[in-house]
């Protein structure tokens, strides 16, 4: 169990991280989207991942740790208020700045001849 | 009064969210009535809080009277007492600033102001790692909606750049904490120290990577090298009001790694005693030499200043790696100093811009001032203190960060790097000053605004504490040493903290 949940988190790290790294607003979205997913999946494991184990005293033999749980709580809650600001930012520079770059103008590139020929939509 | 430590944070909460209630939600006069009266009070309080922990020593509060290490406690100690008066005092200085008309830009101003003051106070007092997260995302949500206060291209731009580095370093800081969890067990801050001692092998290593992804969090907030490049173009877009009190904002990042690096991964820490001490060292220096540089080729003052926060960054992480009590007594002193002078550069800097047009803050020929005595004397006064000449403020600082220094390799490195970023600003701001105030194409015009009554208060109250951070110089560096013995003294700042554990 331990093994398949430690590469979820590493996938999902991964992928947030690859996509935080590009240029696009949207994807930088979804990849901080993504890492605060990881985050909340390993801050709930730093508890130990235990089974039949209820975060009650006198519920089962063995009890799990309770504050992991209420650190992922207060986590999910402030990641999401945080996501939703970004994405709020995100259309707002989208129409302030005129494109959806992070820098707020799109790079160019070397063999870019979209710009001369008007581009084939 | 028990529970005084807890006012610096209950009162801009209070005042923030009466705030956001009709009938003062809907009249900004009133708003600025009660943000003046929330500032003043919060300044009467942290100063009560600093007289009473300096004659009865710590005061812990458990919130909820749940016990630490198992609720969460506000401390307030020397030194963290000393933090929210400083962030009192500024915020008072400040909000007498923005009364006079920089809050009219945007909504909600005075709510987001007295909330992003309570994210600080909260930072500063807290004894428990994850509130200290709690209370990093609240200063940090404001702090997003402050920047982009009054609107235009730049603050969206600069806000963007700011909000996706922050939200990443979340997410670092979160990662962190959970393998400190896992590997300690506690979130105290106390309790991790008394604990850390303990670790060994594999936990060791993995408490390690914790405590170093930590680093990068809080190196993230003080602008250390390499993740200083968002901190120039934030400071110099913000509204000035914002600006300033984004003076403090480096300085809980540089309080942070004291707290964490010297109480908990201090000396007493085992296998993992000092551990940022490696890093710390070329990456301040690092720090002060880009500061210096940006600080050279710097066009306008909003820059200058937004620079020369680096270079007070670089010099206070130094102090972090050199990590004695006497260069942590200078990084206080230093640290006060700093954030002071760099909030009223801002201002002052908004303040000349609105009288030259089109010329704003830059360095460039421009029509002459409408008040030029007013501001040529505030801007010598200014430039005097954060180069770090006799006889203001700057230069006491300076000379207690290079006395600071405990061997000669240590001495090499540090006292040119900044004595030339000394060099660097005075060329700067020479420059600067000339260009200012002496070379003028065109008469001042009518349209040009004076600076206002209030706003002048504003920029002379944080100009004063400079002269009288020298003239009570001996009480304050009295003072910061008790602060810098407490740190560095496990025995009062962790066990002490402990009720029932005994070292």
């Amino acid at each position: 169990m331990e093994g398949l949940y430690a590469f979820c988190v590493g996938l999902l790290t991964a992928c947030g991280i690859f996509l935080a790294l590009r240029g696009r607003s949207f994807s930088v979205v979804i990849g901080l989207t993504l890492l605060s997913y990881a985050v909340n999946l390993f801050l709930f494991a730093s508890g130990r991942l235990k089974l039949n184990a209820a975060a009650v005293l006198g519920q089962s033999e063995q009890y799990s740790d309770p504050l992991p749980q209420a650190l992922v709580l207060t986590a999910i809650v402030i990641g999401f208020a945080m996501t939703a600001f970004v994405v709020i930012l995100a259309m707002r520079a989208r129409a302030d700045l005129g494109n959806d770059h992070v820098d707020g103008t799109l790079p160019k590139l070397p063999n870019d001849t979209q710009q001369k020929t008007g581009g084939n939509q | 009064m028990q529970h005084l430590s807890i006012f610096p944070v209950l009162i801009p909460l209070l005042f923030g969210a009466i705030m956001l209630l009709p009938p003062i939600s809907r009249n900004i006069n009133y708003q600025r009535v009660a943000s003046v009266i929330g500032t003043l009070f919060m300044l009467m309080s942290t100063a009560t809080l600093l007289y009473k922990v300096n004659a009865e020593g710590v005061q812990l509060y458990a919130l909820g009277g749940w016990q630490a290490p198992f609720g969460i406690a506000l401390v307030a100690d020397k030194v963290s007492s000393l933090m929210v008066l400083l962030t009192s005092f500024m915020s008072f200085a400040i909000m007498l600033y923005a009364v006079s008309g920089q809050d009219k830009g945007g909504a909600y101003f005075h709510p987001l102001f007295m909330f992003q003051i309570m994210g600080i106070n909260g930072a500063f007092l807290t004894g428990d790692i994850f509130n200290l997260f709690v209370f990093f995302e609240v200063l940090l949500i404001a702090s997003y909606a402050l920047l982009i206060h009054a609107g235009g291209k730049h603050k969206t731009q600069a806000t963007l750049h700011y909000v996706i580095l922050n939200l990443v370093g979340s997410s670092l800081f979160l990662f962190g904490l959970g393998i400190l969890y896992g590997t300690l067990g506690t979130l105290n801050m106390a309790d991790m120290a008394v604990k850390v001692g303990q670790l060994q092998g594999e936990t060791a290593t993995l408490a390690k990577t914790g405590a170093l992804l930590l680093l990068v969090v809080f190196g993230l907030k003080a602008a250390m090298l390499p993740m200083h490049f968002w901190l120039p173009k934030t400071y110099a877009s913000a509204s000035a009001p914002v600006a300033a009190l984004f003076a403090i904002m480096t300085k809980v990042g540089v309080y942070s790694i004291f707290r964490v690096y010297t109480v908990i991964f201090g000396e007493h820490a085992g296998e993992l005693a000092n551990i940022a001490t490696p890093w710390l060292w070329p990456l301040a220096l690092l720090t002060i030499t880009i500061g210096s540089i940006g600080v050279f080729a710097s066009p306008g003052i909003k820059t200058l200043s937004a620079n020369l926060v680096i270079v007070s960054s670089g010099s206070l992480l130094a102090c972090a790696a050199i990590n004695s009590e006497e260069a942590t007594s200078a990084a206080l002193y230093y640290m006060v100093h700093s954030t002071l002078a760099s909030a009223a550069l801002f201002l002052l800097a908004d303040v000349m811009s609105r009288q030259r047009g089109k010329a704003e803050d830059r360095f460039v020929r421009s029509r002459p001032f409408a008040q030029p005595r007013l501001l040529g004397f505030a801007f010598a006064i200014l430039a005097l203190a954060l180069v770090g000449m006799p006889p203001l403020s700057g230069f006491v600082g300076k000379i207690m960060i290079l006395q600071a220094t405990q061997s000669t390799t240590q001495t090499m490195w540090v006292w040119p790097l900044i004595l030339l970023g000394s060099l660097a600003a005075l060329v700067t701001f020479s420059r600067a000053g000339t260009t200012l105030f002496w070379r003028h194409s065109g008469n001042a015009t009518a349209e040009a605004e004076p600076a206002k009554k209030l706003e002048i208060a504003g920029i002379a109250l944080l100009l004063l504490a400079s002269p009288l951070l020298v003239l009570f110089g001996g009480d304050v560096s009295e003072y910061t040493q008790q602060a810098a013995r407490y740190l560095h003294d496990i025995q009062a700042s962790a066990y002490g903290l402990l009720p029932g554990v005994a070292q």
